[in-house]
């Protein structure tokens, strides 16, 4: 008889818990045993007994908070099993950033899925995503509304290009989330051509190095020095969101502030944040691939973790589809609809 | 279209004014004719659709989306034409139609493809109403988000991306190294696509002729008078007028190449108004452009602001309504007096020749703002206070402050700095507690920017609070950071997107609202109705108990004004001079 889906995993104050399996996945509080998804703040926290990861997000963890972060590690290699307790568990690309990973969850003939962070659009940082078929997925829901679909990234590189013309004698000061997404947009910059240096906020740099020691090609990418601000006139500059209106930004020649988030496609976003020139560019999937990649795993059950889960939950529903959501706390942008005046993919680095 | 598109997109973000100009100046010299000549017309609503209306959109949407997620997404986005620009489910996207939805109309069309801003123009301008649902929708299939979003913001008229009608005149003027004026002048010879005036500045043509005997010159604004002015300004340098509470107007006459008399009366915006006022046309008896304020004189006495609303707010100019709400023109400046340009004599000069022309017009429908006599800064601050006291007479209830202006200023387009001040009578101030907050719109999507507050009064059950208006400015955004969470930690019920917030005897938020004045309302409970309401300070020291009651706002009633009709819209437009 097939276990039912709540013997396989269950919710915690820690997070998502594997009872047969005893370990936590992406936990917000310190545990036993961790599997991490990937790399970013709100899903791989150091202080773990143990952490099963890949390969790249150990070490983006140890990139990050020094190599004693967790008392011991052991690397999944993607797409081989391994038992944990009584599941034999999977790690399979999840498209998000460099590292990330779904993970798979088997017992007594049941598989739940849960996918962490993904998205399904190309990014040349990092390995796309694998449907993988499943009787429980489990999604994330940061832009599960109809009204966010994210465009073609070349089209919004272009506009960043085309504004770098015109304005040739102002900085451009690209807002963007120091894992991944800074790396994505340098990226998809020297797929269009760009061949000048690209200029780094400190809090870029060893990640963006992390990243080219593992064979990605991001050109020539000098640290912005102080006392150079002024002179950068025409250059793009990558700094972290946090950056974009700070005084720090406000030293480079007439600054035009532009933000790459999936965010940026509603317009009174961008403007409460007095960004100029958005750039919707997102790690995350669009409504409409979150709808593809529920029905491509043939999922007879989802759980919605965050984001706008009344929506793909909703639509879950009027498909057919058994769903509930989870109303996990602690992930992306947290209580973002209910905060407006702090909107969380701030401190989440996760949009 | 997607150029258009692109541009709109860019300019909406676009706070500086010169970086607006380059967008501007760079789309209409790499946009070919017709398309930026129709552009153009779309920035200075020079288009006009006859059966293309804002519900055509409403309605394709709701036939295509499930209500639940449309609505949802709504109260994410904060803007319908935005939210319809988004969701809009074109081939290839994910469908959000509601469960077992017979599919759409209009996808039975030929394959979509990107139409010009031309196309969009023409079709809009001739299609007949049955067939328009089909065409826009083909056209929503084919563009992107952006293209979408710009295609409603033509359809509605309204652009909204921070473009007066001044500043893209002013940037195909740049085009040619010509000062805006000279687009100005002969603009309203012109009509879309403008081949002709780009010709021009492009140095392939000749000038277009003004086809406009009795055009509109920008007129020029003031800045309201601070504090620390009085300090560095010499009071014997300036000369003072009452300023009036009616709408700011600039009538002009010419006469056409045949001779044919030619009058005009513009807003400030040059918005020609003259079909709305044929009884003060008929006054215009002279050759010039004059600058003045409109009003409405019974019996020798000007009205309130709510008697010359009640004129305005009227569709169809019937003798009756003329004879009810006789037009009456204020003036305070003038431009131009037959073929000579007066803007550059100083403001002296200029007021003796505007006396001398009202005097040869002898009609009691046009006469002249007085000046206020003054020779120190104290002077005018008492008549300012008290105008009755310096010869306003009846109409001191009209009167809004007082206008300073420098006597040798030339008459300059725009609101340059250092020539004309306004310095408003002081706003009246109530103590109101907060009863409901309301999400905001646009920039202030999801923050509760909109607050009801009441006063105390005498209820059947004891002191209750009776709510006396709504306010959605006068604070800065970190004070919106701070009221927002006020009223989500504070919420007892939710109605929508409205939140009740506690409020009673011992616990609620004082707000100290600024207003302009009040008038008598069917439409509010309290039965009163708050001109201009702000929110001027945030009392978070102050007891609710403490607030003040209704019985203030009765006695400012009883002070001045006497009618008794609700508000309407215009304010917004009449206060941004």
């Amino acid at each position: 008889m097939a276990l039912r889906s709540t013997d396989i995993l269950t919710q915690t104050p820690q997070g998502l818990y594997c009872p047969l399996g005893d370990f936590h996945i992406d936990p917000v509080r310190p545990v036993e045993r961790a599997l991490v998804t990937h790399g970013h703040s709100d899903h791989a926290r150091s202080g773990h007994r143990s952490v099963m990861a890949t390969r790249e997000t150990l070490l983006i963890m140890a990139v990050r908070y020094g190599a004693e972060f967790a008392g011991s590690t052991q690397e999944a290699p993607l797409g081989e099993s391994l038992r944990v307790g009584d599941v034999t568990v999977r790690f399979t690309p999840a498209g998000h950033v460099l590292g990330s990973a779904q993970i798979s969850i088997e017992a007594g003939g049941t598989r739940v899925v849960v996918s962490g962070d993904y998205k399904r659009a190309e990014d040349p940082t990092c390995l796309p995503y694998e449907v993988v078929p499943c009787d429980v997925f489990i999604t994330e829901a940061t832009f599960g509304l109809p009204v966010f679909r994210h465009p073609d990234t070349r089209g919004e590189v272009r506009k960043l290009l085309a504004s770098v013309a015109l304005f040739p004698e102002r900085a451009h000061i690209v807002g963007a989330y120091a894992l991944g997404k800074a790396q994505r947009v340098m990226a998809l910059l020297r797929e269009e051509g760009y061949d000048r240096p690209i200029y780094l906020h400190g809090a870029m740099e060893r990640l963006t190095e992390f990243y080219k020691s593992e064979g990605i090609s991001l050109g020539e990418t000098p640290k912005v020095v102080a006392a150079e601000r002024p002179k950068l006139a025409g250059a793009v500059v990558i700094c972290p969101p946090s950056s974009i209106q700070d005084l720090w930004s406000r030293r480079f020649p007439d600054p035009v502030t532009c933000f790459a988030s999936g965010w940026m496609r509603v317009r009174a976003r961008a403007r409460q944040k007095g960004v100029e020139l958005p750039l919707v560019i997102s790690d995350h999937s669009d409504w409409d691939d979150l709808c593809r990649t529920i029905r491509e795993t043939g999922a007879g059950e989802v759980w919605v973790t965050h984001g706008q889960e009344d929506a793909l939950v909703h639509w879950c529903t009027t498909h057919g589809i058994r769903a509930r959501p989870l109303h996990m706390l602690g992930y992306g942008d947290e209580g973002e609809a209910e905060e407006a005046s702090s909107p969380k993919e701030d401190a989440g680095e996760t949009a | 279209m997607n150029r258009f598109a692109a541009l709109l997109d860019r300019l909406g973000y676009e706070p500086r004014r010169n970086a607006k100009l380059r967008l501007l100046m760079d789309y209409f010299r790499h946009t070919p004719d017709p398309d930026r000549g129709y552009a153009l017309a779309a920035m200075t609503g020079a288009l006009m659709f006859k059966e293309a209306k804002p519900g055509l959109i409403r309605g394709l949407v709701e036939e295509r989306t499930d209500p639940v997620l449309f609505r949802m997404s709504y109260h994410y986005v904060g803007d319908l034409a935005e939210t319809a620009a988004l969701i809009w489910p074109a081939p290839g996207h994910e469908s959000v139609a509601p469960a077992g939805a017979e599919p759409a109309i209009g996808h039975n069309n030929p394959p979509p493809h990107v139409p010009t801003i031309s196309e969009v123009v023409e079709t809009l301008a001739t299609t007949s109403k049955s067939d328009l649902p089909a065409r826009v929708a083909g056209w929503m299939d084919a563009l992107d988000e952006t293209g979408r979003w710009a295609l409603i913001k033509l359809i509605t008229r309204e652009l909204r991306v921070g473009v007066s009608a001044r500043l893209a005149k002013t940037a195909v003027a740049q085009l040619g190294g010509f000062e805006p004026d000279e687009v100005e002048l002969i603009w309203h010879g012109l009509e879309p696509p403008y081949e002709d005036l780009f010709a021009w500045v492009e140095g392939r043509g000749e000038k277009p002729e003004s086809g406009n005997p009795a055009p509109f010159r920008p007129p020029m604004l003031s800045h309201p008078l601070e504090e620390e002015d009085f300090e560095k300004l010499d009071a014997s340098e300036f000369m003072a007028e009452w300023k009036w509470d009616g709408i700011r107007l600039q009538a002009v006459s010419g006469r056409a190449s045949d001779g044919r008399p030619v009058r005009r009366i513009y807003s400030r915006t040059g918005e020609d108004v003259s079909r709305a006022f044929p009884d003060l046309v008929d006054a215009l008896d002279f050759e010039g452009a004059i600058d003045g304020e409109l009003l409405i004189v019974r019996e020798g006495r000007v009205q309130s602001f709510n008697v010359l609303q009640q004129r305005l707010n009227r569709k169809a100019v019937t003798p009756k309504l003329v004879a009810e709400f006789p037009a009456h023109l204020r003036v305070y400046d003038i431009l131009t007096e037959g073929d000579e340009d007066l803007r550059d004599l100083p403001f002296r000069e200029r007021r003796q020749r505007l006396e001398a022309l009202v005097a040869r017009l002898g009609d009691p429908r046009i006469d002249l703002s007085p000046m206020v006599p003054f020779s120190s800064w104290e002077d005018l601050a008492a008549a300012r206070s008290d105008p009755a006291s310096v010869g306003a007479g009846p109409d001191a209830d009209a009167i809004e402050g007082c206008m300073v202006k420098r006597a040798g200023s030339p008459y300059l387009p725009g609101r340059p700095k250092g020539h004309w001040y306004k310095w408003k009578r002081d706003p009246y101030l109530v103590d109101a507690v907060m009863m409901y907050g309301q999400r905001g719109h646009g920039k202030r999507s999801s923050f509760y920017s909109d607050y009801t507050f009441g006063v105390w009064r005498d209820g059947p059950g004891g002191e209750e609070l009776v709510p006396v208006g709504k306010a959605y400015h006068g604070f800065t955004d970190e004070e919106l950071v701070k009221l927002d969470r006020y009223v989500r930690n504070h919420t007892v019920n939710r109605f929508g997107p409205v939140r009740e917030v506690e409020y009673g005897r011992d616990r609620g938020l004082v707000l100290e609202v600024a207003f302009e004045g009040l008038q008598r309302s069917t439409r509010h409970k309290s039965g009163v109705a708050m001109r201009f309401p702000r929110i001027n300070r945030i009392r978070w020291d102050k007891p609710a108990a403490e607030a003040d009651r209704l019985e203030t706002l009765e006695k400012i009633l009883e002070r001045g004004e006497k009618e008794i009709h609700p508000l309407k819209g215009r304010e917004a437009e009449r206060r941004e001079g």
